[in-house]
């Protein structure tokens, strides 16, 4: 019974995931096909001039440039389900090395400010909404709903100038300190390059998940078996704990999971500022320089990690949600 | 089988003028407890309005209880009695205090004797008050019913208690592990009556405790509350339902447009209701099915379109035009109470 519904959750999950991943393939070859950007003339950079036509026919020929569009699609995806993502252009290594050595700093980056806003945010949502119409909960609202509306890269320049330039307290950009062998750097400054960019996006991130977590947790305040439950005697923290924060915390987990696309594009705008060699970085780089294999792995992958966050939350509903638990239909 | 805990005068700390019979509280009967003369709850005068913000900034007072009485003594069932909308939940939330924030209330409500502020109702609720919701999303969708029901012990051994009274009404072990979805409506309505049993309180205000459930379910609550009553407790049983009231009540206040107009001992409601004292009791009593099932004419105008005068006024075959200026005070007549200029 129980096996039978995991399975066909994860069929139905597996199958979903396929049309996506063909679909996510499909446009994204279509629109770098369209794109004006010509993937020779960025592969051999500023020294076009000094490069003859012969050479260029030799590079794209190189690169499988010269062939129909149609076919580039079909060669490339082939060679994708072989597991093989070709070569980027820019870094000449495979692309699928570039991205495992990039997510990995991207992950360090995204975890921690995954983490920070989550908490975080839970605790001002719970707060402000307890206290709804106080002044805490006009400040903590006041906070988000300021930082909300402001742009990533905006709250980055400012507390790079402000930390990094200012107070000189934190590196002002980069993974890791210029000059030194990358097997010479220690965690010290791995993580002191860290901060910056990922307060930049828990700082964000904190603001959506509070207000989401207060809004919810109104919802809950006012619904009919918290009037029972006080009605029972019950009141301030002895209520949220035994009836707020359980039906507050499954939406909140979520919500949290499904935020995997926020969490890429914020970290594209953050890594930008503070160059931090991470996924992001290299997306803008792929694009605007046209590394056409990297940029379709990144876009594979990015899709992968975001459905891979809601299908998280998913399963989240339909196996611990007593209610989704007994077994309804997906 | 449960038995019922005593509902003695525990003396609450503001109760100086309660009854103090707690050397005859052992075994109390009624009759020791009907001695007292405070009555256990009683509200005088209660109106209770929302205000609302219509367009802009502009506020609107919406009156959904208009100088409401009503009394219940120790070892009382009192029945409420009225049409969907007459205030009869609104009631029940006032006594417990638990309105919403943007009501404004005026009147007396005394419990014990002693004034219901905001601070002793939130001491009271749960203690010695308490409520059977009316509906069944009053639990907690996330908790599992049998710790729902252990949270309201107060006294004792939270478990046996409740495990005890899921005994009592047909509830099997494997209940205490369920989420409420996972119950039918009878089931819940019986999870809902368990809070107030398990609270041993003394005031019980019992919003519709019934519907849905079948015939030995409803004798079983009605067994409960007897007993409870019995033991010196107060039950408000609000109901829309004649019959249940009949059966066992002692007393019943008939609810329309959010006042009482008329209070009467049970007994009143018999024959072809001559012995009731207001037009509106007498056309509810005669439109029951087993009397001459005559529906009465008209609407219960809503809380927006009350009428200036009597309430009654636009649908009463009596009225005159005075009913139509002011609204009847309350008078006490053959043992009842009743809101009627004309009434005899
Ligand atoms: N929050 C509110 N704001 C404005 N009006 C309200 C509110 N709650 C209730 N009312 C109004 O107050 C009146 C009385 O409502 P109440 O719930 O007490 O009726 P009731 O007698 O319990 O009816 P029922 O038998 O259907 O339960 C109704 O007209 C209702 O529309
Ligand atoms: S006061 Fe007049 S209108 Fe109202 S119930 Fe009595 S007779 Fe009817
Ligand atoms: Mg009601």
């Amino acid at each position: 019974m129980r096996i039978k519904r995991i399975s066909t959750f994860i069929m139905n999950k597996s199958i979903r995931m396929a049309t996506l991943l063909i679909a996510v393939c499909f446009i994204s070859f279509v629109l770098i096909s369209a794109s004006p950007i010509d993937p020779v003339q960025s592969y051999v950079g500023a020294d076009m001039t000094r490069v003859g036509s012969e050479q260029r026919e030799k590079i794209a020929e190189h690169w499988g440039l010269d062939k129909s569009p149609a076919e580039q699609f079909i060669n490339w995806g082939s060679s994708l389900i072989r597991g093989d993502l070709g070569t980027s252009m820019i870094f000449r290594r495979p692309v699928i090395e570039v991205i495992k050595t990039r997510f990995i700093s991207s992950l360090a980056l995204m975890g921690t400010a995954w983490l920070l806003s989550g908490v975080i945010g839970f605790l001002l949502g719970n707060v402000a909404a307890m206290k709804q119409g106080t002044w805490i909960d006009k400040l903590i609202k006041g906070y988000c709903l300021t930082l909300a509306s402001t742009p990533t890269f905006w709250i980055g320049l400012f507390l790079l100038i402000v930390f990094a330039v200012w107070l000189g307290w934190f590196p002002i950009g980069l993974g890791v300190p210029a000059g030194v062998l990358s097997q010479d750097v220690t965690l010290i400054e791995h993580i002191k390059h860290l901060i910056l960019p990922a307060i930049t996006l828990s700082l964000v991130g904190v603001s959506n998940v509070a207000l989401h977590t207060r809004q919810k947790l109104l919802e809950v305040l006012s619904s009919d078996y918290i009037l029972f439950a006080r009605a029972r005697g019950e009141k301030g923290f002895q209520l949220f704990w035994r009836h707020g924060l359980r039906n507050v915390a499954l939406p909140a987990i979520t919500l949290q999971f499904t935020s995997f696309s926020e969490l890429f594009g914020g970290a594209v705008l953050a890594e930008q500022v503070f160059s931090y060699p991470g996924l992001g970085q290299i997306t803008v780089q792929a694009g605007l320089r046209g590394d056409v294999p990297l940029l379709l792995g990144i876009v594979i992958f990015s899709a992968i990690f975001v459905f891979i966050g809601n299908l998280i939350a998913d399963a989240i509903y339909y196996f611990v949600d007593p209610r989704t638990r007994g077994g309804r239909a997906i | 089988m449960l038995s019922i805990q005593k509902c003695n005068e525990k003396t609450i700390r503001m109760n100086n003028r309660a009854v103090n019979n707690d050397a005859k509280s052992s075994n109390t009967d009624r009759k020791t407890v009907d001695n007292s003369t405070t009555p256990l709850l009683n509200v005088h005068d209660l109106s209770v309005s929302f205000t609302q913000y219509t367009r802009g900034l502009n506020q609107k007072e919406l009156k959904v209880i208009t100088n409401l009485n009503v009394s219940i003594n120790h070892g009382e069932i009192l029945a409420i009695v009225g049409s969907s909308g007459s205030g009869k939940s609104l009631l029940a939330h006032a006594i417990l205090g638990i309105l919403p924030a943007n009501v404004i209330i005026s009147g007396n409500m005394d419990y014990k004797g002693v004034s219901l502020i905001p601070k002793i109702q939130a001491e009271l609720r749960g203690k010695e008050i308490a409520l059977i919701p009316q509906s069944v999303n009053f639990l907690d969708p996330l908790m599992k019913v049998g710790k729902q029901v252990r949270s309201s012990v107060n006294n004792g051994n939270a478990t046996k208690i409740q495990r005890n009274i899921f005994q009592r009404y047909n509830l099997e072990d494997k209940v205490d592990h369920m989420y409420p979805f996972q119950l039918s409506g009878g089931m819940t309505r019986r999870i809902l009556v368990s809070t107030a049993i398990a609270n041993e309180a003394q005031l019980i205000i019992a919003d519709e405790p019934t519907p849905g459930l079948d015939t030995g379910i409803v004798n079983e609550t009605i067994r409960t509350f007897r007993e409870l009553a019995d033991k010196g407790c107060g039950i408000m049983l609000i109901t829309h339902d004649i019959e249940t009231a009949l059966k066992i009540a002692d007393r019943i206040a008939v609810f329309y447009a959010g006042t009482t107009v008329e209070i009467a001992p049970v007994e009143d409601f018999s024959g072809n209701g001559n012995n009731l004292r207001h037009p509106y009791s007498k056309a509810l009593w005669k439109a029951l099915p087993h009397n001459d099932f005559r529906p009465i004419m008209g609407h219960q105008p809503p809380p927006n379109r009350l009428p200036k005068g009597c309430l009654f006024a636009p649908r009463c075959d009596k009225a005159t035009v005075e009913c139509h200026d002011i609204l009847p005070k309350a008078s006490s007549l053959r043992g009842g109470m009743v809101r009627c200029i004309h009434a005899s």
